[in-house]
């Protein structure tokens, strides 16, 4: 939260070049849309110009006159008019916002492919609040940016240069006389929009400063009430709200005399047209009437001067935006598919570590300091069908080993084989179709207990999905629930005990068929004794003439498997079954001891170790 | 209206009172430059000379200064009141949040909290300003305007006011058809904001079964929707002002048709259809502004209830009201019967136990036996549910909490650091940071090699803005501020976790002097860390199972023996690698 607040106050240019081009390369597809909305926007400044024009004829022609009739007749064509720059206002800004949702959609769906296709270490680093502002607010800011942007600055540049045009037709020097005041309004408008900018930028600093204080406290309460910090943080606080109330009162002094003396050049205009213009009718040059539209013309000259400075924040924010949104889109994927991928059709399920060197950052490539090094030279080979089991110390390398085979990272040396060639050499998405994935803290979608074990595939049957279910001991639980398969899991599964989901994370990697499964299987939270029956049953039946691995932390399933592979800091250091690796005494004893014998003292299943 | 809402208003009503009067002196004088103009534009069918024009003209630019100096004081008096009391608002919420108790801040979210003091607190703002302020400006506005077009002409004036109305009418009807519309969308924007949740936090499952084609699909559908559920508030907003500026027009038309009849049959002069038309101009914003304001009052309302609710929480922990206060103290802690219970699940059962003053007992045990409960139980984090916590044979709850807080120096399990200067935070417990204590206290937690390495040394800011520090400083940091508070009680939560044997063992070594004179309870799951505590208290499952010194317990060969026997294969592992490197 206090990042967001942060990055709030990061504000740079209204307008880069080269980010607005980018930008533009999204509107391009709708461009015939953008030209109609631009005449559109041409035919209403039009007819919203011809109302004090009317009044002008009315007044000479008619008013002067005494002819009632024409009266009615211009007030029919000013109505008119009035409907036409209704209409024409109604379309334009239909158009606008729709052209802005696509746009919109465009960009968020570019934005998600591509997440999608970055590695798994880009999300690691990343927190993933940071990722939804970009997918969420960053998007929208541009939303605000092509409909109240771009467009209306044009609507109000047409409207300022049809004014000016108009009244320079009426009569020029009138005009002329009235433009006097121009420089002044320009002049206080933009000067105004200036000072509010570092107004505004200095509140937004404050608040920013204020809610990431509060939130910090609120976070830190009970150490700031156990050191008794109640007073000195209350006159922190304080002093930070009332610099926020300061440039506040400030922003508001700006405003309370920015609106009043926009009104004041109003009234100047007029008074200059009265003076000015008055004396022309009286010597009979003008009509009286075309001072009338005169003075109404300078009216409407206001509001567009006043949105085309306002548009200044909506441009920065909108820049902003657009940089933090390609920034994401310029990150490379690392982890890519090769040009020419080899088909992986028919899968044996050998796998193959040929001393493989593996650490999670970079570092270690470019050869600079102390490498971290995750796994240092580790190889072995797992012909198909066979169950291997890897154990070791926390920090041992065991999931990286599971990591790399799934090829969410790249080792740095050596090679991962499946079927005797790379794991770089396939295309991404045929090595994970025969991968499958196990995780210990099962992640379950939004969606059904069926759509969380058939996922995207929709050439898993249901009956396929009830056959895997039934098969790894999870129909029954399933079928007992208020809609079976139907039932819809409600935050991530919190309604399900953890043995549940389990089962349900086998039934998943079962209904898929993976020709090589990997299960982690780490320290469990306390699992009731009949479910953890069920889970090692399933387990065993899972693994079951398929090439596994499978780092393991039941006692069971140790001993079940063919061999064991035993990691530590990086390094394989033993391997073989679990009575030759007891027999050898040597770093095997010491984890058993450490992690597995207790669970030969307890009556099965009750495994609570942490 | 909330009665807290109105006593903040109370407290400010000279500078509403004299907003709104200037509000209406500021309205009157709006309505003399019409007037002008009337004068004028007759004046101009009638050929005066250029020197009455000038009068006019002059006339016009010197009411319009004072309406500018006017409404630059009825603006700055309410705006100024609006974010006085918005500033005095966010103090009280801040005092009333550091009296709650722990207990609170466990059950609300920090987010919630958040968006409370940010989001409602402007709402209110916005209420107490524009809302205020337009709120009596336009119907001041409107009805001195209706007065002055009376004055002028009957007839003109009813056709307006049938018109205009139609104004706030079209504002008062969209706002909520638009709100409803405009909510749909929220939700759409939740889902797929929670979507996008889902796909990163679950990005391994999703590449792992190789879901990308079907979670984007899946992402593609809900924002075509969002679309779908866009095109209706932009369909239902996209009229507002379109037809605001519709009705406006056509004022101005039967004002044109009607007027202008008016004139040619000589019941107003052209002066005063002149005139009649800039009331026209004058009213349009308040027609606007009503429906506006009437949005942004329902909106403050709702927020303040939403802070109400805050406020409205009672503090947990307190000060027993004849509290007196702390003397000097042993440092004894007594644990009499103590059970507790968080949100009705039992956590202590019926504890029992003396901590002479002075001495060191340790406290170990499976995670989620108590312990770290039991010692947040001292410095009154959490009150007993049952029984009693005892200092120097007081009951905490009788003393004040300020002075209790005072003797006891508390290490966290998770060390929670504020993003100031390392002196700050390590003398975060003391009036001022005396150079000397922060140094003698950082010694101790074995920091100051640390920070001798930091460039900025203890005036290195610690956070996002500065220094990540390693889980081990962090930890190092807490001890030095608890340390530096020279406590008569200190109690490690867990607060050497972090930090490997060696530093453990300089730490200890740094303690032990300090340890001497102080009463101190240490949680740990390190059997190095704990050995030659004075005793050994084993909790499992909030019951103390066991109680000993580190041989008594080896000999029972309960629980501890098996943690110590564990410790050392673990030991044995450690040097097993260092082995390993060597070859």
């Amino acid at each position: 939260m206090s990042t967001h607040f942060q990055e709030d106050e990061i504000l740079g240019k209204a307008y880069d070049a080269r980010l607005m081009r980018r930008l533009l390369g999204y509107l391009r597809p709708y461009r015939w849309a953008v030209i109609g909305s631009i005449l559109l926007l041409l035919l209403n400044a039009g007819a919203d110009l011809l109302g004090p024009y009317f009044v002008k004829v009315a007044i000479d022609r008619y008013m002067t006159q005494g002819d009632l009739a024409g009266v009615a007749r211009i007030a029919v064509f000013y109505l008119g008019a009035l409907l036409a720059a209704f209409a024409f206002r109604y379309a334009q800004n239909f158009i606008t916002q729709v052209v802005g949702q696509r746009v919109t959609y465009d960009l968020r769906m570019a934005l998600f492919a591509h997440l999608q296709r970055l590695a798994v270490a880009f999300f690691t680093r990343s927190p993933v609040g940071r990722l939804m502002t970009r997918i969420t607010n960053d998007v929208d800011t541009l939303y605000e940016m092509v409909t109240s942007g771009v467009v209306t600055v044009v609507g109000d540049l047409f409207m300022l240069t049809g004014i000016v045009i108009a009244m320079l037709l009426l009569d020029w020097r009138l005009a002329v006389v009235a433009f006097l005041v121009l420089p002044g309004l320009v002049y206080a408008t933009f000067g105004f929009q200036v000072r509010m900018r570092e107004s505004y930028r200095a509140v937004r600093v404050r608040i920013a400063r204020i809610n990431a204080y509060l939130n910090e406290n609120i976070m830190g309460m009970p150490v700031a009430q156990l050191f008794n910090r109640g007073a000195k943080n209350f006159r922190r606080f304080d002093e930070l709200n009332r610099d926020h109330l300061d440039s506040n009162l400030e922003a508001v002094r700006y405003m309370a005399l920015f609106f009043p003396l926009v009104g004041f050049f109003g009234a100047v205009a007029t008074a200059l047209l009265i003076w000015y213009g008055g004396g022309q009718v009286v010597r009979g040059v003008v009509t009286l009437g075309l001072l009338v539209a005169m003075l109404q013309y300078t009216e409407r000259f206001f509001r567009p001067i006043q949105d085309l400075a306002e548009k200044y924040n909506v441009l920065q924010a909108a820049m902003a935006s657009s940089e933090r949104i390609f920034r994401v889109l310029d990150e490379p994927v690392t982890v890519e598919d090769p040009p020419d991928p080899v088909p992986l059709a028919r899968v044996r399920g050998e796998v193959e570590f040929r001393d493989v060197w593996f650490a999670y950052d970079d570092a270690p490539a470019s050869g600079n300091g102390a490498a971290e090094w995750v796994l240092k030279g580790v190889s072995f080979r797992i012909p198909p069908g066979e169950s291997v089991a890897v154990v070791g110390h926390t920090g041992a390398g065991k999931t990286s080993i599971i990591n790399l085979i799934s090829r969410f990272h790249d080792p740095q040396r050596g090679q991962v084989l499946v079927d005797g060639g790379d794991v770089r050499a396939y295309r991404q998405r045929d090595l994970r179709r025969c991968v499958g994935l196990v995780l210990q803290d099962v992640f379950l979608f939004s969606g059904t207990i069926a759509s969380n074990i058939r996922l995207g595939d929709d050439e898993i049957s249901d009956d396929a999905i009830r056959r895997a279910a039934e098969f790894v001991n999870a129909h029954r639980f399933i079928e007992r629930l208020p809609q079976g398969y139907a039932t819809n899991v409600v935050e991530r599964g919190a309604t399900l005990s953890a043995g549940q989901r389990q089962l349900i994370a086998f039934a998943r990697a079962l209904a898929h068929n993976p020709e090589i499964l990997l299960v982690l299987d780490e320290a469990t939270s306390s699992v009731d004794t009949e479910t953890e029956i069920l889970i090692q049953d399933a387990l065993r039946k899972v693994l079951k003439d398929r090439t596994s691995i499978i780092i393991a932390h039941r006692l069971s399933t140790i001993q079940n498997v063919s061999r064991i592979l035993v990691m530590h800091k990086g390094r394989l250091v033993e391997e073989g079954t679990h009575r030759e690796l007891l027999a050898r005494g040597g770093i095997y004893t010491k984890l058993y001891e450490l992690q597995y014998r207790d669970q030969e003292l307890r009556p099965r299943g009750e495994s609570r170790h942490a | 209206m909330s009665p807290r809402l109105r006593a903040y208003i109370l407290r400010h009503r000279r500078a509403y009172a004299a907003g709104y009067l200037l509000s209406v002196a500021s309205s009157l004088l709006l309505m003399v430059n019409p007037i002008i103009m009337r004068e004028a534009v007759d004046g101009i069918r009638r050929s005066v000379s250029l020197g009455r024009l000038t009068f006019y003209a002059l006339a016009l630019v010197a009411v319009h200064l004072f309406v500018v100096v006017l409404r630059y004081y009825w603006r700055t008096s309410i705006f100024g009141a609006a974010r006085q009391i918005e500033y005095e608002m966010r103090n009280d919420y801040f005092g009333h949040l550091q009296r709650m108790h722990l207990g609170y801040f466990q059950h609300t979210r920090t987010g919630d909290l958040m968006a409370r003091a940010v989001n409602d607190l402007n709402t209110v703002q916005r209420f107490l300003g524009p809302g205020l302020m337009h709120g009596f400006g336009t119907i001041v506005m409107f009805f001195i305007s209706v007065v002055f077009m009376l004055a002028v002409d009957v007839r003109l004036t009813i056709v307006m006011l049938i018109i205009l109305p139609l104004v706030s009418l079209t504002f008062i009807a969209l706002a909520p058809r638009i709100h409803a519309q405009f909510e749909a969308v929220q939700d759409q924007f939740s889902a797929i904001s929670a979507k996008a949740q889902e796909n990163f936090s679950g990005i391994r499952v999703v590449k792992a079964f190789a879901q990308e084609p079907h979670e984007t699909a899946a992402f593609a559908e809900l924002n075509r929707e969002y679309i779908r559920r866009n095109l209706g508030v932009i369909k239902t907003s996209g009229a507002l002002w379109p037809l605001i500026d519709l009705f406006l027009g056509l004022a101005a038309v039967m004002l044109l048709w009607q007027g202008g009849q008016a004139v040619i049959t000589g019941r107003i002069t052209l002066g005063q259809f002149v005139q009649f038309t800039a009331y026209l101009g004058l009213l349009a914003w308040p027609m606007i502004a009503l429906g506006w304001v009437v949005n942004l009052m329902q909106r403050g309302l709702a927020s303040m209830k939403r802070l109400d609710e805050v406020f409205g929480q009672k503090p947990k922990i307190t000060d027993a009201p004849d509290a007196p206060p702390l003397p000097v103290l042993r440092g004894e802690v007594e644990f009499r019967n103590v059970t507790f219970a968080y949100d009705q699940t039992p956590v202590l059962h019926d504890i029992s136990l003396r901590i002479p003053a002075g001495a060191t007992v340790a406290v170990v045990g499976p995670t989620g036996s108590g312990k770290s409960t039991l010692v947040s139980l001292i410095p009154r984090l959490f009150d007993v549910s049952a029984g009693q916590v005892l200092i120097d044979g007081q009951d905490v709850r009788r003393v004040r909490l300020e002075d209790l807080r005072a003797h006891v120096g508390f290490v966290p399990q998770d060390t929670f650091l504020f993003s100031d200067t390392l002196r700050e935070n390590i003398g975060y417990g003391l009036a001022a940071a005396a150079e000397g204590v922060v140094r003698e206290a950082a010694g101790i937690a074995a920091l100051d090699r640390d920070v001798a390495e930091f460039p900025r040394g203890y005036d290195t800011l610690v956070g996002e803005r500065g220094v990540t520090l390693s889980g081990g400083q962090k930890q190092r940091t807490a001890i030095a501020r608890a340390v530096a508070r020279d406590p008569r009680i200190l109690i490690l939560d867990d607060a050497l976790s972090s930090v490997d044997t060696n530093t453990e063992e300089l730490i200890l070594s740094g303690l032990r002097g300090v340890l001497r004179t102080r009463t101190a309870i240490i949680i740990s799951h390190r059997v190095s860390t704990v050995r030659h505590a004075d005793l050994i208290v084993v909790l499992a499952e909030g019951r103390i199972a066991e109680q000993g010194t580190h041989d008594d317990l080896l000999v029972a060969g309960g629980l501890y023996a098996d943690l110590y026997r564990k410790q050392l294969l673990e030991e044995a592992l450690e040097k097993a690698d260092m082995d390993l490197e060597r070859a």
